[in-house]
């Protein structure tokens, strides 16, 4: 997705000048070429995330459409109340990228997670929150972004996962991307676990049951049209994403739910089932396949937990 | 850019003393907090506003314009008192200052009124956000210098170094960072609560040009703000040395005056020290 995002913000730079590349003092090589054409729209930043964010926002404020990029828990925890006051108080055209989404850095432990920052960031007014499932949606989702009215967050993986979508796809900011129709089971997926849903789902037909997968890459604003559809054809929507049980997809989903209660005559007819990292931080050593068996979030895992409910 | 000419001396210091009155009238009336720190930075305000800025009020979003960020956002009521006395808005809207439903909110955002560039009020956000505008102003190659107020308590803020080392680093010398030493922070003395000397040295070794200058002498500000851009190629920071509450004896140096706001016999004292013997009108 890393480069799928420097690739994109590249050719996004050649067409629109108003575009400038902040970087947390990271991913400077991928950047060579964007460097190397706009030497003055590329500037690293240091690791000095806060500054950053209000650099970006003055940026923003002078008529500029800036990125800002580093590891997704230092972008997004670390300034976070630049992000709350000088992005979307302001309500900028700037779009924060964070690296190394959910577990995609498992390895280098707890500080390089990012398993809150979908809670954190779909809680601040006026911001956009972007997980892709793959490097098509990256390129689709980022450069809809730039052009926003306002702030975004972009949650990239790392580099070199597998490709699911096909071809060049009709997506959209804010629309879910069917990628297999499931009359059975909607499996909702954000960002980087897409190809285990999509693996998920061909485990659980060779069980027969026939589930669908949606990537629900915009978590905010929420697709809620689709939610309605999904749950009012579905016996079961499952949520599938690489962050906590807090305030994440299956948190946004159950508020959805909560408050659809209350509509009359749209009572939705699939439960909801919920799955993530958990509540505590993950500290064992390993890779984002261990990490993702560990919190049962491999294709097998997130089958077998669907194929529960269907007894 | 039109209505650029600076007034000469005197205008500064009748302008500085209808902020102080104006923001101890809003203070009063409105019984909000941070008068003594409103009243601190007043002659900066008169110096930026009156002497320092190629603005023109009828045309607020010039893109050429210089900027001004009041980053110790809670002296909103002196900032909003400037821009009025400089046409931005008529003066009479001051007296709604933070009445319910008013956008003159006791921290300033760009909707509070026309001429207010950030949103400010959590400290340390302004010299980040200024040195954004200023590295654009570059970018685009346009003539603005951007100014940024802070307060010294602000200095508390990890952000402000950041941004410190950021614009030395990329010789941001459109940039200028003016701090209100008034040696006082809500609830204790600046230099005691961290520390914060030498302060200027500070700025020294974070790579800017640095101007001690008394904060009260409006012309004095305006002469250093008009050194900008600082020929080293640093940005410019100028710790202007001042008296929280300054302006009215009863309240100046006392920090009980962070929080408090005149009743209406301090309101009458307070504006008979503050009375000036000629209305900027008439300069």
């Amino acid at each position: 997705m890393r480069n799928a995002f420097a690739r994109t913000i590249t050719a996004l730079a050649k067409a629109d000048p108003r575009i400038v590349l902040l970087s947390g003092d990271i991913g400077n090589r991928m950047f060579d070429e964007f460097k190397g054409l706009f030497p003055d729209r590329f500037y690293n930043c240091g690791v000095a995330e806060a500054n950053m964010t209000g650099v970006a926002a003055g940026l923003a404020l002078s008529g500029f459409r800036p990125v800002t990029y580093t590891i997704a828990p230092f972008n997004t925890y670390r300034c976070f109340e630049q992000i709350r006051l000088d992005l979307c108080y302001h309500n900028l055209p700037v779009v924060v990228a964070g690296v190394g989404g959910g577990l995609s850095y498992a390895g280098l432990g707890a500080t390089h997670h990012s398993c809150e920052d979908i809670a954190c960031l779909r809680a601040l007014p006026n911001m956009t929150v972007l997980c892709p499932g793959d490097a098509v949606e990256v390129g689709l989702l980022l450069s809809q972004a730039v052009q926003g009215p306002g702030p975004s967050y972009l949650r990239l993986g790392k580099k070199n996962e597998p490709v699911v979508h096909q071809g060049a796809p009709d997506l959209r900011i804010g629309k879910a991307a069917v990628l297999r129709e499931g009359q059975d089971v909607m499996l909702l997926n954000t960002g980087n676990t897409l190809p285990e849903a999509m693996g998920a789902a061909d485990i659980l037909a060779a069980k027969g049951i026939q589930a669908g997968v949606a990537s629900v890459h915009t978590v905010k604003p929420l697709d809620t049209e689709y939610l309605a559809r999904c749950f009012a054809s579905c016996r079961l929507v499952a949520t599938v994403e690489e962050h906590g049980s807090a305030g994440g997809l299956g948190g946004a989903v159950a508020e959805w739910l909560a408050d659809s209660y209350l509509i009359e005559n749209s009572m939705p007819r699939a439960r909801l089932l919920r799955l993530h990292t958990g509540a505590n931080f993950l500290t064992a050593c390993g890779t984002q396949t261990n990490a993702r068996q560990l919190c049962g979030l491999d294709a097998e895992a997130v089958a077998e937990a669907v194929a529960q409910q269907f007894g | 850019m039109a209505d650029t000419t600076p007034p000469a001396w005197p205008a500064l210091a009748a302008a500085a003393a209808s902020i102080r009155m104006k923001a101890v009238e809003m203070s009063h009336r409105s019984r909000a907090a941070h008068l003594g720190s409103a009243l601190s930075c007043a002659d900066i305000l008169a110096a930026v506003y009156f002497g320092v800025l190629r603005i023109d009020p009828q045309n607020p979003a010039d893109p050429d314009r210089d900027r001004f960020i009041l980053s110790k956002g809670h002296a909103a009521s002196a900032l909003f008192a400037a821009l009025a006395l400089r046409g931005f808005f008529p003066e009479q809207d001051l007296e709604q200052y933070a009445s319910p439903g008013c956008t003159l909110e006791e921290h300033p955002t760009p909707k509070s009124a026309p001429g207010v560039e950030a949103a400010t009020g959590s400290l340390g956000h302004g010299l980040p956000i200024g040195a954004g505008m200023a590295l654009g102003a570059r970018i685009a190659g346009r003539p603005t210098r951007v100014f940024v107020l802070m307060s010294d308590g602000e200095q508390n803020e990890g952000s402000v170094w950041e941004a410190a080392m950021f614009a030395a680093g990329q010789h941001l010398q459109n940039l200028c960072a003016i701090i209100d030493f008034n040696r006082w922070q809500a609830t204790g003395r600046s230099c005691e609560v961290l520390c914060l000397e030498p302060l200027a040295d500070k700025w020294r070794a974070f790579g800017w040009s640095v101007v001690e200058v008394d904060g009260h002498d409006p012309q004095a500000l305006a002469d250093a703000m008009s050194g900008m851009p600082d020929p080293s190629g640093k940005p410019l920071c100028i710790v202007a040395h001042t008296v929280k509450g300054k302006g009215v004896t009863f309240m100046e140096d006392d920090n009980n005056w962070h929080y408090r706001a005149p009743n209406d016999d301090e309101l009458a004292r307070a504006l008979a020290e503050l009375a000036v013997p000629s209305t900027l009108d008439e300069q």
